[in-house]
């Protein structure tokens, strides 16, 4: 495949095929949809972190006037435990079967005990008030240090870990090398401990939907999602509907970031439709989102990393705890995977462990994982370097991976660009700056991290149609989170060789487009703008041979140029120039309409590096820390839409500075969430943040027609540690937990100490 | 209990609606208007994805009973466009790529709007602290500024053509 050159509309600032509807309020997201005769889904959620349902009485609810439905899990498909996984993607179903509704056991208070449907979502709210539970309370635990005592309260009593009942799930490792040869060859040895807070992915639309569910068992689903597709699957698997009745439609996505990629909601909404023969809707409230919903693990890392004098790393151990919540499967493998792939260790071992306890199901948050684990080594990283009184650039470039490098993950890297962030970060006009003295009371200081995203290729389907009046439209499968949209545009006009208004780009429900994996692994652009090229291609290629059928030349003879069919020379004829209008309207005579459609399990998808450079200014009276300046340097392939390429980038970068500052679960002695709303919930707002610079390195892929990278995850893996030793570089103290809120630095400051080690 | 009857005035249109007591001005808009370009994020006048202007006022309408609309003239993002042209806000924050799922965007124009209303010439500092009301969680806010403080230098520009 080659690289196109001489872009007209690949690498332009081009208006997206959605925004006129964003715009003005007429996009419709999933609590926006009515259908007629809709009634109303509300859920039924436990008040306890543990406990054993004995029974669930629902006679009072259903008694209740205006009452339609109600379910619980026995409405629901059971996928016994003993019988084995049933994956779909990266989720058991046996776990998503009792996720979505408790079945024997509550793990979280807000877990799904029922559900009813009502004419009125007052009367259903009323209703669930209604039903009788008779639990007996367990004991729970919900920090990892409490999750992994040897007399914790076992959330999964079939689980064994060493021979023992344990809340450890699993346990992944990468090694390489041996650790304890390289540490001896170390002059500088440095190993410490981090935790970090559960954190919400914190999209600002709640979970919804709207579906109906026909006497003969046809199926309309209309819901705000990571992948109606995975949608449709779930959806089929917990209700027992087969897929082919179920139509997933995509609506306008009001936010993600890994955190829609399961189902909460469809699966009683559509087993309440079924039940009471009504469209049912359902919309989660906030608190709902926040107690039930995502967010990504807690965690406790411990690093050890050493060099050599000369700077010169020989070994790293990195030991990453994850909280998965109720059920197995916390983003170790980002953890252990991403953290220590920036730089070349001949002597490296990187453990994750899966740890259950009763809060919500952890769900995928931008790069799961790898901004945990990040934090930790890119922390000791920086004290590595000021132990060697290097530069925190030149150590990294010291040690950087290149091509030829074999990750302890598995690949032996092909040309990758992370140098190049290194040296653009070096090279920038932030890192050349003075930090200047902050005004009465404020200090300031300067941190840099790297990180790694492995970026995710996978199923993706096209279809390129060619209107009557000539002109485009594409179909893709993946939900458009943040543009991608724009970028299939450019694309597809440029090899078309038409204006990119021409090209109209709409997102297909399941049972119009072929399967598309989830919008979700930094996969969207990759993957789409292969299958959208190639079915371009062939579209080019059906309108080079109509120009020959008209001109009765032979189909080699034609090429295809702005938009036209050209004979290739003079020697292949005299003809004038046969338009996409032209041969749009000759259509029907010459073999009918023109369009291709292409399917694939899209592989090449190159992972990912970023490298960031942040200044902080410390209140040191009120412990406030305020990032002041940031720049964000990013290998992004092919920037094929630069402004959404640039979005991703600040707002990863704002989602980090969240969570490096002030974003965190607190729970309540009874193990509640204490702060499930966005005033305690603390986001940062736009006063809290400054002007985000991004300086996009690129460095095609060889493997993509556009040389196109995922980029929509590495821009979070960084964050926290640039601010944490930025926060170091200006006080003197590095905080090794997050967040590093206003109580934790005023009490540091208090205290005086040089290390707020916690 | 009885519904309560409200006549107002919508994006410059007499309106009437019957609402429940206990209804949002919000819940009103989507429900029985159904004017669905503001977003309900957390109904708690959290997040601004629900921001309307009530008498050239900027509020959360999730925080406003629906029965207290009676005789007001409110706007809402469904007013923003004249017809087929879009207000210079709303062509800027496209320009910009000022946004990315688009679920804060309504509420962020709207916010936008009523700021530039009252502060022709805001400052950065101004345009943000104005705007700390309205959550994104998608760009950073660093496209949606730089939108709102170029929009307002060409507003100011358009008017001291006009006048010349």
């Amino acid at each position: 495949m080659n690289l196109v050159t001489n872009n007209k509309w690949i690498g332009q600032r081009t208006i997206r095929p959605d925004g006129m509807d964003k715009v003005t309020g007429r996009a419709q997201f999933a609590a926006d949809m009515t259908m007629p005769g809709q009634i109303w889904g509300k859920i039924l959620r436990s008040p306890h972190p543990h406990a054993r349902i004995k029974s669930i009485n629902t006679a009072k609810a259903e008694a209740l006037p205006g009452v339609k439905a109600v379910v619980t899990s026995k409405d629901i498909v059971d996928f016994p435990i003993e019988k084995g996984a049933v994956m779909l993607g990266i989720q058991d179903m046996r776990w998503m079967c009792r996720n979505v509704m408790a079945r024997d056991k509550a793990l979280f208070p807000g877990h799904p005990l029922a559900a009813v449907a009502a004419t009125t979502e007052a009367i259903a709210a009323e209703a669930c008030k209604l039903i009788e539970v008779d639990y007996e309370v367990l004991p729970w635990s919900i920090e990892i240090e409490d999750a992994i005592k040897p007399d914790a309260p076992i959330l999964h009593e079939f689980n064994k870990f060493d021979g023992k009942p344990s809340n450890i799930m699993g346990r992944l490792e990468h090694k390489k090398g041996d650790i304890a040869e390289g540490f001896k060859q170390a002059d500088v040895v440095i190993e410490r401990t981090f935790t970090t807070r559960p954190v919400h992915q914190g999209y600002i639309e709640p979970h919804a939907c709207v579906i109906s569910v026909a006497p003969d068992g046809k199926t309309t689903i209309w819901s705000s999602s990571q992948g109606q597709f995975m949608v449709r699957a779930m959806t089929a698997y917990l209700t027992g509907i087969p897929q082919s009745d179920i139509r997933a439609i995509p609506a306008e996505i009001g936010g993600g970031f890994g955190g829609k990629t399961i189902v909460y909601l469809e699966p009683l909404a559509t087993l309440l439709a079924k039940k009471s023969g009504k469209p049912v809707k359902m919309v989660m409230t906030r608190e709902e989102v926040m107690r039930a919903t995502g967010p990504t693990s807690g965690s406790r890392s411990t690093v050890k990393i050493g060099a050599r004098k000369d700077g010169t790393i020989t070994a790293a151990h990195g030991i990453f705890y994850l909280q998965a919540g109720a059920f197995p499967g916390s983003p170790i493998r980002g953890a252990a995977g991403c953290s220590f792939t920036p730089y070349d260790i001949p002597n490296l071992l990187s453990e994750g462990f899966d740890v259950c306890s009763n809060r919500s199901k952890v769900a995928a948050y931008r790069a799961p994982g790898a901004p945990i684990g990040a934090y930790a080594v890119e922390c000791v990283m920086d004290e590595v370097a000021e132990a060697l009184k290097m530069d925190p650039l030149d150590f990294r470039l010291k040690n950087a991976a290149k091509e030829g490098t074999k990750a302890a993950h598995g690949p032996t890297f092909p040309r990758i660009g992370y140098i190049e962030t290194v040296e653009a970060a070096k090279a920038s006009p932030h890192y050349a700056a003075p930090l200047g003295t902050g005004q009465g009371g404020t200090l300031r200081g300067r941190g840099v991290a790297s990180g790694f995203w492995f970026n995710a290729g996978g199923e993706s389907s096209a279809q390129v149609n060619v209107t009557e009046d000539g002109n485009v439209v594409v179909t893709t499968g993946h939900p458009d989170i943040g543009g991608s949209r724009a970028g299939i545009a450019n694309i597809c006009a440029e090899l078309l060789g038409i204006d990119y208004r021409r090209v109209s780009v709409i997102i297909g429900d399941t049972q119009t487009v072929g399967f598309s994996n989830l919008t979700g692994g930094s996969r969207v652009l990759f993957a789409s703008a292969m299958v959208v090229t190639q079915s371009t291609e062939k579209v080019i290629q059906t309108l080079r041979e109509r120009a020959a059928k008209i001109w009765k030349i032979d189909p080699e003879a034609v090429k295809w140029e702005q938009g036209a069919a050209h004979p290739v020379s003079p020697n292949a004829g005299q003809f004038e120039p046969l338009t996409l209008q032209e041969l749009a309207d000759k259509a029907p005579a010459m073999g009918g309409p023109i369009g291709a459609g292409v399917q694939l399990n899209t592989q090449g998808a190159d992972g990912g590096f970023g490298t960031h450079i942040c200044d902080v200014e410390v209140d040191t009276e009120l412990g406030i820390a305020r990032v002041i300046r940031y720049t964000a340097v990013q290998d992004v392939g092919r920037a094929i839409h630069p402004g959404y390429v640039e979005g991703q980038l600040q707002g990863g970068v704002a989602q980090g500075i969240g969570w490096a500052l002030n974003e965190e679960y607190i729970y309540t002695k009874e193990g509640k969430v204490d702060n499930p709303g966005f005033l305690d919930y603390r986001m940062p707002v736009c006063s809290d943040l400054p002007m985000i610079d991004c300086i996009m390195v690129e460095v095609p892929n060889p493997k993509h027609p556009q040389g196109v990278k995922g980029v929509g995850e590495v821009p979070l893996v960084p964050v926290m540690a640039a601010v944490a030793s930025a926060i170091y570089n200006a006080l003197g103290i590095r905080f090794y937990s997050l967040p590093m809120s206003p109580p934790k630095i005023s009490a540091a400051l208090d205290a005086g100490m040089k290390q707020a080690a916690e | 209990m009885a519904k309560i009857h409200v006549t107002t005035t919508i994006n410059g249109e007499p309106m009437e609606y019957l609402c429940e007591p206990s209804d949002t001005m919000l819940d009103a808009l989507r429900g029985s208007l159904g004017l669905t370009g503001s977003k309900e994020g957390c109904s708690s006048g959290d997040c601004g994805a629900c921001s309307i202007t009530v008498d050239d006022r900027l509020i959360c309408s999730c925080l406003m009973l629906a029965a207290e609309a009676e005789g007001a003239e409110i706007r809402t993002i469904e007013g923003m466009a004249h017809g087929e042209r879009l207000h210079p806000l709303q062509q800027k924050f496209l320009e910009h790529a000022a946004l990315q799922c688009g679920i804060c965007t309504s509420g962020m124009l709207v916010a936008s709007d009523a700021l530039l209303r009252k502060n022709p010439n805001p400052s950065e500092e101004e345009v943000r602290f104005w705007l700390a009301g309205n959550l994104c969680r998608c760009t950073g806010y660093d496209k949606i500024v730089r939108a709102v403080m170029e929009t307002a230098a060409e507003m100011r520009d358009g008017i001291k053509e006009a006048a010349q």
